[in-house]
């Protein structure tokens, strides 16, 4: 049985990465995230975790990668300002195929912006953040439970794919408090990293000819040789043409392969729905109060929510379109979104942003107006 | 043995003849040897550059990461597991240029490792432009007419930024650059150690310093010891190499700070 607790969403992203069983935090405070640091600065040592606050986030990535390659499950915590600057590591979890979280609790930019102020508009950085062709899995949660719970799961996914995880929440839902289950760790799934078999001798870590090379760890009897650069099977340098077009083709498609497996979508009043409301992280709220008000006025409204936001929810989205008159997509950005329910948009229906970038909170009343002009 | 720890089928290294990062690579490899570590727990990373290929020789654990990251690399290598030996090889672009605000808090951090900073004074691998090293009106590639900036002197800022163990050797003097390294390895917290190295193909030949073993020469005819050193001027400093150990004493590092935090709220129970 897990514990009910009033708290707010940044805390129970603490909570969720200690039961996910991580045990390390790199990090550089920065509003609206500093909680998260805080709060693991607390709790990890209870638990026999560390705790360490680097000089900045080019440095806080760094540590995250490397305690993950020792051994430990890995987190960080940032803000815009702060996932740019982790944007240079990230790739070398990426590319080193090192598993590891991170927290960007998204505030208004560009730049310093409204330090305090929510936004969405970091979720095409969050794909394409760091250079080069690649994939990531990029998590969104819309209450203090995903908060928790999604974390595990980020956790899971990060284990499971050798991938960084970017947990992509919001000032809203970061700062919000509500009733969370902390739940007992019974009631968790946790994938832990498969360890390696077979002969030391033998062992290469970046081998994914019979699905992902399960992963060493420094110290083990597995030698493990990490490398950013360009590597072959073994983790040595390999600058073949061959050598090179396999691996940035398995790099994408470890995660794209599983696309459907990785998505999380979650649908509301969708059975009858003619307008669909295709939402995401804080804005996601608004939209189901929206939703809800316009089906008291008799409007068949619907709401899919989309927890997966990278690798694309490629059918979810579609069966969306297919059953729809409109499609209306929510978010505190101009549009960051919205494109990829348009490149599935084959039936060539309306879709409609509804978009806030003044530092707040995109109101049920906002979505309601659009979505009673659509049913008109 | 000293093979065990190199990859010979990397052989030959691919850095340009003269140049002095073959020389460390062999006095690290040597001690690690001596010491006995094994490879498994053995960790060591690298920046980019030229120095920063060093991992691509050696059959221990190794970690290639980001230009001047290798520091914070290997904080979190060495947190998550405080058993490994972690040694951190830098160039003066990885550890005083773009990496420079690691290396300070490296050194006030104080996280149980040895850094190893080869010093050629200039940025090899792209070609030979200036480095946050590189003397004042030195020609680098991007300073044709002679810098206009001065160099750090490294071992000083590591020392002011509180670091334990600080010295300097060259590799001209390989019987000190073992010792150094020995006892950097020896020291319980962060050990640094800068290691000036000559770069003939880009330094010596925009500087006209002539070939590699006139370059080894102009070290050795630069280099004077940190006793003779103290009686001198700052004038009559500049452009030489200071070579000693000019900080060794205990300080506790941060794991086992950090453990007692550890202890003092589970009672001594791990997990």
């Amino acid at each position: 049985m897990g514990e009910f607790r009033f708290m707010q969403g940044n805390e129970a992203m603490t909570e969720g990465a200690i039961a996910a069983g991580a045990r390390f935090y790199a990090g550089y405070p920065i509003t609206p995230s500093s909680e998260v640091a805080e709060t693991s600065s607390i709790r990890l040592p209870q638990v026999g975790g560390l705790y360490v606050q680097m000089e900045d986030e080019i440095g806080s990535m760094a540590a995250l990668i490397g305690a993950s390659a020792a051994g430990k499950k890995a987190y960080t915590a940032t803000s815009g300002p702060g996932l740019s600057l982790m944007a240079e590591n990230l790739g070398v979890a990426v590319m080193g195929e090192i598993p590891c979280v991170l927290i960007d609790v998204q505030r208004s930019g560009p730049s310093t912006g409204l330090a305090t102020k929510p936004a969405q508009g970091d979720v095409l950085q969050a794909r394409w953040g760091t250079h080069g062709d690649h994939s990531i899995i990029v998590l969104s949660p819309s209450s203090v439970q995903d908060c928790f719970d999604l974390m595990v799961t980020a956790f899971n996914y990060s284990e499971k794919y050798r991938t960084p995880v970017i947990f992509l929440s919001d000032e809203i839902i970061g700062h919000l408090r509500e009733q969370v289950i902390l739940k007992s760790p019974e009631e968790l799934d946790i994938f832990e990293r498969p360890e390696p078999t077979g002969d030391p001798k033998d062992y290469r870590p970046y081998d994914h000819s019979n699905g992902l090379a399960p992963l060493s760890h420094f110290g083990s009897p597995y030698i493990f040789k990490v490398n950013g650069s360009m590597h072959d099977e073994w983790g040595r340098p390999c600058a073949r043409p061959d050598n090179a077009d396999r691996i940035i083709r398995h790099l994408s498609e470890k995660i794209e392969a599983h696309a459907e497996e990785i998505a999380i979508t979650r649908r509301y009043n969708m059975d009858d729905a003619e307008i669909v409301l295709i939402c995401y992280g804080g804005a996601a709220r608004s939209a189901l109060s929206a939703m809800k008000k316009a089906r008291e006025e008799g409007i068949k409204a619907g709401v899919l929510q989309i927890v997966t936001l990278w690798p694309v929810p490629d059918q979810e989205i579609r069966e969306a379109i297919a059953q729809a008159k409109t499609v209306i997509v929510p978010e505190l950005n101009l549009g960051q979104y919205i494109g990829e329910v348009e490149k599935r948009n084959e039936k060539n229906i309306p879709v409609i942003g509804v978009n806030r970038i003044d530092g707040q909170p995109i109101v049920p009343a906002q979505i309601l107006a659009e979505v009673e002009e659509a049913a008109k | 043995m000293i093979k065990d720890y190199l990859l010979e089928e990397k052989l030959p290294l691919f850095w340009c003849a003269g140049c002095g990062n073959g020389i460390v690579l062999q006095a690290i490899l040597r001690n690690i040897d001596k010491r006995g570590f094994t490879r498994e727990n053995t960790v060591i990373t690298t920046g980019i550059g030229c120095w920063g290929k060093a991992d691509d020789y050696v059959t221990t654990n190794s970690f290639h990461g980001t230009h001047g990251r290798a520091l914070p690399f290997s904080t979190g290598i060495k947190l998550a597991n405080p058993s490994l030996n972690v040694f951190t090889l830098m160039g003066d672009g990885d550890g005083i240029t773009i990496g420079g605000n690691h290396l300070i808090h490296a050194a006030r951090r104080n996280v149980d490792l040895v850094a190893i900073m080869v010093n050629n004074l200039n940025y090899g691998m792209t070609g030979g432009q200036y480095s946050g090293t590189t003397p004042k009106h030195a020609i680098t590639k991007t300073s044709p007419y002679g810098h206009v900036e001065n160099g750090f002197d490294v071992c000083k800022v590591v020392q002011a930024a509180g670091a334990p163990f600080v010295a300097r050797g060259t590799v001209y003097d390989v019987v000190q650059l073992d010792k150094l390294i020995s006892k950097a390895i020896d020291h319980k917290g962060f050990s640094f150690v800068e290691v000036i190295s000559p770069c003939p193909t880009h330094f010596g030949r925009s500087n006209k310093l002539g070939d590699a073993p006139k370059m080894m020469q102009w070290i050795k005819d630069n280099t004077i010891s940190q006793e003779k050193a103290a009686g001198m001027t700052r004038d009559e400093l500049q452009g030489k190499f200071v070579t000693g150990i000019f900080e060794e004493r205990e300080q506790e590092d941060y794991s086992t700070a950090y453990q007692k935090v550890i202890d003092s709220l589970r009672g001594g129970e791990n997990e």
